[in-house]
């Protein structure tokens, strides 16, 4: 087939445009990677890698792993991880689960309230974050729940956005049939729910849990505000002490900030196919 | 849906429950909570005086609240007018199927926005420094840009409009590239074949039928937009920077209700931006609503 002069040239553009963007896009991940493992003075005096005589012109011996073992020995930074894993897992494990059951029962039961319900989640949808901050903090205190993960993980257990796009999912991927023959068939409803309705929302069920599993990883002002030992500091927080304090060790900062971004993106990259079509299984049949 | 075999009425209830207890507890409440702490005066959340609408006039006439509305708004601007276009622009290089290595561009201009703001904001603190950071050193190399260009001293919110940028113009592209999917080929080619150009192809064929989405993802950004804290925070070093140059809403909110210790001004604040939402939220739709017709 013939391609015309100016169609190639489009094209030519086309790709120029777009891999200077990706490369714009993966120059500060090459930044973190490579400050991570320098040494603070390296980080002043070279951009990427310090230069010398090796492959790349880099010196490679200049490279050290002084700033994690400081994290893991002198900061903590084990425990932090091991705070942030336990949150997030928990969270988007409870949320997950708490969301499916109400999204199942405004999709798949008819009772009296049901249009109330559903009209309770829509508006609780816009309700705006920052006016909750304050009386959130005050009602923790009073529970006694301040500087504890109960405090943490109770009020985001049942998203209103999670009950809605699990309702929205199972309107039509869930079939009555089915459930009407299992209880025929004499079948108890939580044996229905978990045996049978939860394996068909499967793809929604993973983007939900990644979701709010990155949602909890990376919140930094719950946290900030619940929390008052450092011990109990999730990573996000840990982080933001560690660069009040070291604000010009540079190099331990990258460091940490790779510790705490590297196991999200591994996740995504894991979990991406099933991520993209969870979304869009909740868009196309919504 | 409306056969009934064996089950209780509570069943259905039962599956809400936890949903309706935490939304009592954990929304509800605290909603009306907030109404009324943000007529008080409080100092912790123990003691508190009723001041009626005090906190209010207070707060039209508090320089501080001002200027952080001032900046939220700057950086707001920057992600509607500066992110979005380019998101748009991304979206339609990539919806071509004659590209190549569609998939792999998408997950590397998407990535950013898995790193929490948080690590965000710490990877952009080194980036941002005069003379050695990367941003100086490499404009400086381009287009002879100033190296002692104060990024964090006296430009921070021009420098959060940039770490916005890298953050989220994949995230929102993604949404364009799900909105292009509504374009209709084949009035685009009919479009072409009557010698309709790229431009007037653009303007008649795709921005209508993209018209839902985009509104959509302008209002998130808004919304999105206002809500800025931690970046500017803890990227400089949990304060509001010289000057408070840095200071946002949000942050004033934050620095109210929990290092002075007014949960009741700052839920003042918290209303203010609430309502300030609602009249973008609105006076958005009415100007989308005004180009339908």
């Amino acid at each position: 087939m013939e391609v015309s002069p100016t169609r190639r040239l489009w094209m030519a553009l086309t790709y120029v445009l777009l891999a200077v963007t990706a490369i714009l896009m993966l120059v500060p991940f090459a930044y973190l990677v490579c400050s991570a493992f320098k040494t603070n003075d390296d980080v002043f005096r070279s951009t990427f890698l310090p230069a010398g005589e090796g492959l790349l012109g880099a010196d490679w011996s200049r490279l050290t792993l002084d700033n994690f073992r400081r994290l893991f020995t002198e900061m903590d930074f084990g425990r932090h991880m091991l705070n942030s894993v336990f949150l997030a897992s928990v969270t988007s494990i409870l949320a997950t689960l708490a969301s499916a059951m109400g999204g199942y029962a405004l999709a798949k039961f008819s009772f009296a309230g049901r249009a109330f319900f559903t009209n309770f989640v829509l508006a609780a949808l816009v309700i705006p974050a920052a006016v909750l901050i304050a009386p959130t903090y005050q009602l923790l205190y009073w529970m006694g729940l301040l500087d504890s993960y109960a405090g943490l993980i109770l009020p985001g257990i049942a998203p209103a956005f999670g009950v809605y796009l699990f309702r929205q999912a199972m309107i039509n991927s869930v079939p009555n049939e089915v459930l009407d023959a299992a209880r025929i068939d004499g079948a108890g409803e939580l044996r229905i729910f978990f045996g049978m309705v939860i394996p068909l929302v499967r793809p929604m069920l993973g983007a939900f849990l990644l979701i709010t599993f990155l949602g909890t990883w990376n919140n930094f002002i719950s946290p900030q505000v619940v929390l008052q030992s450092s011990e109990k500091f999730p990573l996000s927080v840990a982080i933001s002490q560690l660069k009040g304090v070291y604000s010009q060790d540079y190099a331990l900062q990258m460091a940490g900030t790779l510790v705490s971004i590297a196991p999200v993106l591994c996740l995504f990259l894991l979990l991406q196919k099933e991520f993209i079509s969870g979304l869009t299984s909740g868009a196309v049949k919504g | 849906m409306n056969t009934i075999v064996g089950r209780s009425r509570w069943t259905p209830l039962l599956f809400l429950a936890p949903f309706i207890v935490t939304f009592l507890l954990f929304t509800a409440y605290p909603l009306v909570q907030s109404v009324n702490l943000s007529m008080h005066q409080t100092y912790g959340p123990k003691t508190s005086t009723f001041v009626g609408s005090g906190n209010f006039t207070q707060l039209f006439s508090d320089p501080l609240f001002w200027k952080a509305l001032g900046n939220t708004f700057l950086f707001a601007l920057g992600s509607v007018f500066l992110q979005l276009p380019l998101s748009l622009g991304l979206a339609l290089l990539l919806d071509r199927p004659s590209v190549r290595g569609r998939l792999l561009f998408r997950l590397i201009y998407f990535s950013p926005s898995l790193a929490g703001i948080v690590f965000v904001a710490l990877l952009f603190g080194p980036i941002f420094e005069k003379n050695t950071g990367l941003l100086n050193v490499w404009l400086n190399s381009w287009i002879g840009f100033d190296l002692e260009f104060p990024w964090m001293e006296r430009h921070v919110m021009t420098g959060l409009i940039v770490a916005g940028m890298w953050m989220y113009v994949g995230f929102n592209m993604v949404y364009f590239l799900a909105a292009l999917q509504n374009v209709d080929r084949s009035i685009e080619e009919a479009a072409l074949v009557d010698g309709a150009g790229p431009w007037q192809r653009f303007r008649h064929v795709t921005v209508p039928a993209i018209r839902p989405v985009a509104g959509f993802v302008v209002l998130l950004s808004i919304i999105g937009s206002f809500q800025l804290f931690e970046l500017p925070f803890v990227l400089l070093n949990n304060t509001a920077g010289p000057d408070n140059r840095g200071l946002t809403v949000v942050m004033y909110l934050y620095q109210t209700g929990f290092e002075v210790g007014d949960l009741g001004y700052a839920s003042a604040i918290g209303w203010s931006l609430a309502i300030l939402l609602m009249i973008l939220a609105v006076g958005l739709r009415l100007v989308l609503r005004r180009y339908e017709d």
